[in-house]
């Protein structure tokens, strides 16, 4: 038998596509669909998995998985691979604000359990969890490649480094008070 | 010596021969030589994941996955060299970090490769004191049990989905410590291929539901036999203790189903040993039937035979008997004067049997399926009715074949068809026409409108170089059985490729040889074919092995005739319509039970030896058919042993190649099927096939088994006001059954899809004819 392997189709494609996401959703999945070889499609199933998670809230769900499976014509075993290999797709409702502490060898060299422990003071959450307010989640993450930063969080698309008690206080404000609390 | 096409490589100082680009396992499996490994098989693709396999290379800096390493000119490769074994023994150490030691519970044990190979290349004690990871089960069904805590991530089982099922099920899911083979959302899995995965785990992740904690592989005895639930002929490996059979796993046969096979196959044993087995002769007397002793049984027998004018006697015998009770019960008939013998119970249109072919066939060779550049399905779900004949058609569409289907339901497929037709089974013929008008060819006199789909499918079939065209199970069963079949013949005729039919059972070429038919002997009459005696035209009815209510055409009719007639049953199983109307029963052997053989669908002759004995008193069908032939006092029944009978029946037989060529002088045919207000679909769901596959529990508890539902279109289920799960009533002739419908898009208008075979269909009548269909 080869090396290689033909990417694994779904032997009848979906009927109606249309169906299954709005029509902004499927121009954005489409967009990086058309960046691979027509039969490589399946290739566009990491960026459809973020689209999809941010239009709902910031995580996915087994149905929403299915319907890029049925979009891609891939089985949806295949889309479940990808959505439980990388942590950026969460399978649990996280909060609006979602801070990702690093907690891998520089940042903890640096002081990353204090952050920590003044996260989970600030907010009462530990990590995995959900504030009531729905407002913040906390997640462990592993290096994020900003070691000269340490210690540093990712909340959103953006980073914060060096990182102090005071200094996460200073960010969580500025968030709380852009969401008017 | 080297040349374009062979090249010499050095391998622990062999020298051995490869193909350019061959992997170097291939290479050294093919020399005898041991290297280890858990992810390489060679029937699925490489995937060089546990590295086992690290074998020294003479140049490389560091080990090579030898599954992974392609054979070059001249290289030297070393299996056993301290770098070679060093690197072994660290991956065996790493494979059993994870790996719990419970061997003393795990079903695997003493059969498990791991254990294997870590007799070979593990240490003797285990440098790992910390904590193991766990791995929570998912039920995936009833076939398969799962223990996810002992997988080492070859992913052998998630390639055969993709490669072999056609159906990717399980998968990876997670990441490094957290990642777990499963279905990610706990679902039965729904390939009929589904058992080779526990063959194909190294491990005891995946093994048998039924056959689990039963046994140690020690204490198996091993016997063979071939499979009797479809034509396919696949070899098997029978594991019996004390007498009973605990499990069934593949006989490697290259020619036929490689190292594969299907669920039917792998737990249908599961049925044999069911409380409906009969184990004593029994009698009618006054009425009521009470357990007699064979002698008495068989005087019986014979009076009622002798009491018969010939050609008021029958002989209906089920699609899997073996050759040699085909032979004995054509013998029998012929030496009573009779030719009222038939195997094709399920058939209902016999105009063509003066012109038939004389020993119809597959048309191919199974192998030369993988082949084919266009595979056309006509009437034939053949992923379900044939799993491994299905299993080479999707070899050659991943190869880049393409496949067509006519047939009365979207059929699911696990392969992309390109073009599917899904019509009425009425408008089936016409169809057929419409693509042999396209090709050119005798349309039967059939008019017709060829349609650009007619067009498409004629070009298709046109620019092949090597196509089949199969008639399925559901063509046979339909009442134009004759007319499709000339139409597939002048199809395949015009387009240059060949055609066959998949038969009923496993052994239909065995029944042809035999003479189980009631036409082509050596004596110029005819006899009463399957449908005539179902209809009534016997006094006698002898049934040799099929359960009369599920196994024909028409139940209700068959019903009828076998109340009106003596019945003389030779069954393995008791059912209730044979307990009604049997004067005589003669309990006999399943196929595992008795010595015989079969012939498959592409015409190979298996021979088995019986593996375990048949319960209480029955005795093999053959022996039974030969003392019957004493007890009438007819010559010719002193063999020995079967393979006297199967010698006999070789030699009896005249034409020795199958051959599908339809006779000359072929009267005009009529379409039988008309459009009614409702039009039944038939067919044989894959787990109703036979009376043992129908009482294995396991089977009937996958998604396959039928839910008992009678299944329309959710426009035809609008159109008549009703909703899913309502209840509706189905009536054929005189009965009727009510049950509730489904919703399924794959039928077409104006259809209900209800199979045979089923519980609910044994009241009914034929499989493709007019239904009554009212709200409950």
């Amino acid at each position: 038998m080869s090396l290689r392997n033909a990417p694994m189709q779904t032997p009848v494609p979906h009927p109606d596509k249309t169906s299954l996401f709005r029509p902004d959703i499927r121009a954005e999945i489409d967009h990086w669909i058309a960046k691979y070889p027509p039969e490589w499609q399946q290739s566009a199933c990491m960026a459809a998995l973020m689209i999809v998670q941010e239009d709902n809230g910031g995580h996915l769900t087994t149905e929403l998985m299915d319907k890029v499976a049925d979009y891609l014509d891939m089985p949806p075993i295949a889309v479940y691979e990808v959505g439980s290999f990388y942590a950026m797709y969460e399978h649990k409702p996280v909060g609006r604000h979602k801070i990702c502490l690093c907690t891998n060898i520089s940042c903890m060299l640096n002081g990353s359990d204090h952050i920590y422990q003044h996260l989970q003071q600030r907010l009462g959450i530990r990590f995995g969890e959900v504030t009531e307010d729905g407002q913040f989640s906390l997640k462990e993450v592993e290096c994020l490649g900003a070691c000269c930063g340490a210690p540093m969080m990712q909340i959103g698309k953006t980073y914060y480094e060096h990182l102090t008690p005071q200094r996460v206080d200073q960010i969580l404000d500025r968030l709380e008070a852009a969401d008017g609390k | 010596m080297a040349t374009p096409e062979s090249i010499t490589l050095q391998v622990d100082g062999q020298t051995l021969t490869a193909r350019p680009g061959q992997m170097l396992i291939e290479v050294t499996d093919q020399a005898g030589l041991n290297v280890p490994r858990f992810c390489y098989h060679k029937h699925l693709s490489v995937a060089a994941n546990c590295r086992m396999c690290l074998v020294e290379v003479k140049g490389a800096p560091k080990p090579l996955p030898a599954c992974a390493t392609p054979c070059t000119d001249g290289m030297e490769v070393a299996t056993q060299s301290a770098l070679a074994r060093e690197a072994q023994q660290g991956t065996m150490e790493f494979l059993l970090i994870n790996h719990p030691l419970d061997c003393p519970i795990c079903d695997q044990g003493g059969e498990c490769e791991l254990q294997d190979v870590a007799m070979g290349y593990g240490g003797d004690v285990s440098r790992y004191t910390e904590r193991k990871r766990v791995v929570q089960d998912e039920n995936i069904g009833s076939l398969i049990a799962t223990d996810m805590t002992r997988c080492i991530h070859c992913t052998r089982c998630i390639r055969f989905g993709s490669e072999i099922a056609g159906l990717r099920e399980l998968g990876a899911t997670g990441r490094g410590e957290h990642m777990r083979i499963g279905t990610y959302i706990a679902q039965s899995v729904a390939s009929e291929l589904s058992g080779n995965v526990i063959d194909l785990c190294p491990v005891g992740a995946l093994t048998s539901r039924p056959y689990r904690y039963t046994a140690r592989s020690w204490e198996l005895h091993q016997a063979e036999t071939i499979a009797p639930h479809d034509g396919v002929g696949s070899s098997l490996y029978l594991h019996l203790r004390r007498n009973q059979i605990l499990r069934v796993v593949p006989k490697e046969n290259p020619d036929c189903h490689q190292t594969w096979i299907s669920d039917r196959d792998r737990f249908a044993y599961t049925g044999i040993n069911h409380p409906d087995r009969l184990t004593q002769p029994m009698i009618r007397e006054n009425g009521t039937l009470r357990t007699a002793s064979w002698s008495e049984a068989l005087q019986q027998a014979a009076d009622l035979i002798r009491a018969t004018r010939a050609e008021r006697l029958g002989l209906l015998a089920s699609p899997n008997a073996t050759l040699e009770e085909y032979y004995l019960g054509q013998q029998l008939m012929t030496g009573l004067g009779s030719r009222n013998i038939d195997h094709r119970l399920r058939q209902v249109d016999f105009r063509d049997d003066a012109v038939n072919p004389p020993y119809p066939w597959l048309g191919c060779r199974i192998a030369e399926l993988e082949q084919n550049d266009i595979t056309f399905l006509i009437g034939s779900w053949l992923r379900k009715d044939q799993p491994l004949l299905n299993h080479r058609v999707h070899q050659s569409v991943r190869a880049g074949g393409q496949v067509i289907a006519v047939n009365p339901v979207a059929y699911d497929h696990n392969y992309p068809l390109a073009l599917n037709c899904v019509v009425s089974p009425a408008q089936m013929a016409c169809e057929l026409a419409g693509i042999a008008q396209a090709l050119k060819a005798d349309t039967e006199g059939l008019a017709v409108t060829v349609t650009h789909a007619h067009q498409q499918a004629a070009e298709q079939l046109r620019a092949a170089q090597h196509g089949s065209i199969i008639l399925g199970t559901a063509a046979q069963m339909h009442p134009d059985y004759a007319l499709l079949r000339r139409l597939a013949a002048h199809i395949a005729q015009a387009a240059g490729l060949n055609w066959g039919t998949v038969g009923f059972g496993c052994n239909d070429l065995g029944a042809w040889i035999a003479g189980a038919v009631p036409h082509h002997t050596t004596e110029a009459t005819t006899g009463q074919h399957a449908a005539q005696m179902q209809q009534g035209g016997c006094d006698t009815l002898i049934l040799l092995g099929l359960e009369p209510e599920a196994d024909v055409a028409d139940p209700q009719q068959t019903a009828q005739a076998l109340t009106q007639a003596r019945v003389i049953a030779l069954s393995a199983y008791r059912s209730p319509l044979l307990e009604q109307t049997a004067d005589v029963i003669l309990p006999i052997g399943v196929a595992t039970e008795t010595s015989g053989s079969f012939i498959s669908l592409q015409g190979d002759r298996q021979s088995f030896a019986g593996a375990a004995p048949p319960p209480g008193e029955a005795r093999p069908g053959w022996k039974v058919l030969r003392v019957l032939g004493n007890a009438l006092e007819l010559a010719g029944f002193d063999y020995p042993d079967s393979t006297h009978i199967r010698d006999a029946a070789l030699q009896h037989h005249t034409t020795p190649l199958p051959d599908n060529c339809l006779g000359p002088d072929r009267a005009a045919l009529q379409p039988q099927a008309t459009v009614h207000n409702w039009q039944r679909i038939g067919g044989v769901p894959i787990y109703a096939t036979d009376a043992i596959v129908r009482r294995a529990a396991p089977l009937q508890a996958t998604p396959d088994a039928w839910d008992d539902t009678a299944r329309l279109n959710p426009r035809m289920l609008a159109e008549h006001n009703l909703s899913a799960g309502a209840a509706v009533r189905l009536t054929q002739g005189e009965h009727s059954i009510t049950l509730a419908v489904c919703s399924d898009a794959r039928v077409p208008d104006g259809c209900v899809w209800y199979p045979t075979g089923l519980p609910g269909s044994t009241q009914l009548g034929a499989s493709f004819a007019h239904i009554s269909l009212e709200p409950a």
